[in-house]
C-alpha cells in the first residue's frame, strides 16, 4: 500500500512533508535539474522586503567543521520584481507547486505591506502560496533579532502581518534563546498559522593569521550538521508549547534527520545547507521516510507528528 | 544542469602543485561552453563538504569528457588530489555564462597563473585568430603552454621573477599588441581570467579602448547555481551571483572597488 505523504502545514496542502529552507534555495527553479522536485511538498524561496537590497560585502561564508557560517545579508529584488518575474517564472517551471515565500522588513509597518502584496498577488496567481515571517536572520539588524528577541514585540509584529493577509502565515524563530516558548505562545497569540524553526545559530569565524574575521560582517550564522540536535530540543520545546504545527529545519542531511523532527513533533520538514553538497538528498529524505513508515506500520507520514515514546 | 556521476577518466600531475583531472561525464560534455564551470563533490571529503567550483580546460562531446586544471590551494583541493581513475566523482554542470565563441577580428586571451585553463578550451571553439598571454610569478606556474602550441595559438609570456618570457606584468607585452592593432586599424577583443589585480587591469583597457571585453571572475562558491547568493561580483546592475549571471561578465558592467 502506498504511504501517504500528504501533511497541512496551517493551511497550506503539501503533497509531501518537504520544503527547502529560506535562503538555501533561490527563488525555487535554480535546482531544475539537479533536484528531484516531485520530492517536495513546497518551495521555500528567499527573503524578500519592500525594496531591494544589496546584502552584505564579501566575503559571505565561511565553511567550518561540521557546517557553514553565512553572512548573506538578504540580498534580494524587492517585492516589485519578485512579483513580476520571480513568481512567474515559478509557476511556469514548477506549476503547481506550494511557494512559501520567506519576508522581512526594516519596520512592522513593512512586514504587513509586504505580506499585503503578496496576498493580493496571490489572490491573482495559480497555485498555493505561503507567507514564512523571518524575524530571527542574525545577519541584518532590522529584521534580525530586533522582532524576534522580545515576545511582546513579536506578537505585535505577527499580529499586524495577519491583518494583512489570509495566506497560511508561518513566523519563523530562532534558536539563541533561553526559552523557546514564550515566543511560540506569541506567534499563536498574534494570529500564526505554522511556526518554523530554526534560524541559524549566531557565530563567528577568526583569520587568526590575519587577526581578522573571515566574513566581511564579522559575525554569521551557523547552519548544517553541526546544528541538528539543537533544532530537535528546540522543536520538541516548541511542539509541546503550542498546537500549532511546525516546519521543521537544521542540518537535515538524512532521512533520519528528517524523522527525528517529526518524531518531535513537526509538521513538515525544511531542507537547506545539505542541498548544496547533494541535491540528491531531497529525494533520499522522501524515499527514506516512506521506507521508515513501512518498516515501522504507518500508513501515512501525518502518524509521525510526535510520535516520539516518552 | 545536471548532476552527474562521472568517473575519473585520468588524473596527472603537472607539477608545481596543479594537475589536470580527466572525467567521464557523457551527460554533460556535450552541452558545456568555454567559460563555465562544473561544481565537484570531492569523494575524500566528508559527505557533508561543500562543493568545489572549477573553470573547464576541455570538454569534447565526442569522448564524453569533462577536463579540469586545478592548482592545490586549500583542504578541498588537496583531498582531491587522490583520486584516482575509476573514482566515482558527483558533478553538477555545466554551470554559469560563459564566453562568447564568436569574435569580431583578432582574440586576445589574457591569463594569469590557472586562469589559462577556461582560455584554453576556449582557444579550441574560436575560429579567429587568437593570440595568448599568459602571465605568472615564475616559470613552473606556467600551464599547458604545448596544448595552446598545439591549437595554433601564439603564445607571449611574462614572469613576475623574470624565469621566462619577459620580466614583469603580462600587460606589459599586451599593450605593446593592443597598440599594434589599433595602429593597423585591425579588430580586436579581449577575453580573461586569472587574479582580480589582473582582471581590474583588463577591463579598464577594454572599457577606455571601447573593445569588448569579457571578464571571467574567481570567486569562492557554495550552491554553484544562483540559490544561495554567496559569490558575489559588483556590477552596474548591483550584486550579481558570479555562479549564474556570470562568471564571465562584459568588461563594461563590472565595478572594481
Amino acid at each position: 500500500m502506498a504511504i501517504d505523504t500528504r501533511v497541512n502545514l496551517g493551511g497550506l496542502e503539501m503533497a509531501t512533508p518537504l520544503t527547502t529552507a529560506s535562503g538555501t534555495f533561490g527563488y525555487g527553479t535554480e535546482y531544475l535539474g539537479a533536484v528531484d522536485y516531485s520530492c517536495l511538498g513546497a518551495a521555500t524561496v528567499k527573503g524578500v522586503r519592500m525594496s531591494p537590497w544589496p546584502g552584505n560585502q564579501m566575503p559571505r561564508h565561511v565553511e567550518v567543521p561540521g557546517g557553514l557560517v553565512n553572512a548573506i545579508g538578504l540580498q534580494g529584488p524587492g517585492i516589485d520584481e519578485f512579483l513580476s518575474h520571480y513568481v512567474p517564472l515559478y509557476r511556469e517551471k514548477l506549476c503547481g507547486l506550494p511557494m512559501i515565500v520567506n519576508i522581512w522588513g526594516g519596520s512592522i509597518e513593512e512586514y504587513a505591506e509586504v505580506a499585503a502584496r503578496l496576498d493580493a498577488a496571490a489572490a491573482a496567481a495559480s497555485g498555493a502560496f505561503a507567507v514564512e515571517c523571518n524575524v530571527s536572520c542574525p545577519n541584518v539588524k532590522a529584521g534580525g533579532h530586533t522582532f524576534g528577541q522580545d515576545p511582546e514585540v513579536l506578537r505585535c509584529l505577527v499580529g499586524e502581518v495577519r491583518k494583512a493577509t489570509r495566506l497560511p502565515l508561518v513566523v519563523k524563530l530562532a534558536p539563541n534563546v533561553p526559552d523557546v516558548r514564550p515566543y511560540v505562545r506569541a506567534c499563536e497569540d498574534g494570529g500564526a498559522d505554522a511556526i518554523s524553526l530554526i534560524n541559524t545559530i549566531p557565530a563567528m569565524v577568526i583569520d587568526v593569521e590575519a587577526r581578522r574575521p573571515v566574513l566581511a560582517n564579522r559575525t554569521g550564522g551557523l547552519s548544517g550538521r553541526a546544528v541538528h540536535p539543537v533544532a530537535v530540543k528546540a522543536v520538541w520545546d516548541a511542539a509541546r508549547a503550542t498546537s500549532l504545527p511546525i516546519l521543521a529545519m537544521g542540518g537535515v542531511y538524512e532521512a533520519k534527520d528528517a524523522l527525528e523532527f517529526l518524531l518531535a513533533g513537526a509538521t513538515a520538514v525544511a531542507i537547506g545547507t545539505a542541498v548544496f553538497s547533494n541535491p540528491g538528498v531531497v529525494r533520499e529524505v522522501h524515499d527514506g521516510i516512506i521506507d521508515y513508515c513501512r518498516r515501522h506500520g504507518f500508513d501515512s507520514v501525518r502518524e509521525l507528528k510526535g510520535a516520539m515514546l516518552q | 544542469m545536471i548532476d552527474e556521476t562521472t568517473t575519473v577518466a585520468s588524473h596527472c600531475e603537472m607539477g608545481a602543485g596543479y594537475r589536470l583531472l580527466v572525467l567521464n561525464a557523457p551527460g554533460m560534455a556535450a552541452e558545456t561552453r568555454p567559460g563555465q564551470f562544473v561544481h565537484v563533490k570531492v569523494p575524500t571529503l566528508e559527505a557533508s563538504a561543500l562543493r568545489r567550483p572549477f573553470s573547464v580546460f576541455d570538454a569534447s562531446g565526442q569522448d564524453g569528457t569533462v577536463t579540469v586544471l586545478y592548482k592545490t590551494v586549500g583542504r578541498g583541493t588537496a583531498a582531491l588530489n587522490t583520486v584516482k581513475p575509476g573514482d566515482a566523482v558527483q558533478v553538477e554542470g555545466p554551470l554559469g555564462r560563459g564566453f562568447p565563441t564568436e569574435c569580431n577580428g583578432t582574440a586576445l586571451l589574457v591569463g594569469g597563473g590557472y586562469g589559462v585553463a577556461p582560455l584554453h578550451f576556449l582557444a579550441r571553439r574560436l575560429r579567429t585568430k587568437t593570440t595568448l598571454f599568459v602571465g605568472a610569478r615564475t616559470a613552473s606556474d606556467l600551464l599547458a603552454l604545448d596544448r595552446f602550441a598545439a591549437l595554433g595559438v601564439e603564445t607571449k609570456v611574462a614572469t613576475n621573477d623574470g624565469s621566462a618570457g619577459e620580466k614583469g606584468f603580462v600587460t606589459a607585452p599586451l599593450d605593446r599588441e593592443i597598440a599594434r592593432l589599433r595602429g593597423a586599424g585591425e579588430a580586436f577583443e579581449l577575453f580573461t581570467c586569472g587574479p582580480d589585480g589582473l582582471l581590474k587591469a583588463v577591463s579598464e583597457r577594454a572599457v577606455s579602448l571601447g573593445v569588448p571585453g569579457w571578464i571571467s571572475v574567481d570567486r569562492h562558491m557554495v550552491c554553484g547555481v544562483g540559490a544561495c547568493f554567496a559569490c558575489i561580483q559588483r556590477t552596474v546592475g548591483g550584486n550579481a551571483r558570479c555562479c549564474i549571471d556570470g562568471p564571465v561578465f562584459p568588461a563594461k558592467e563590472l565595478i572594481w572597488q
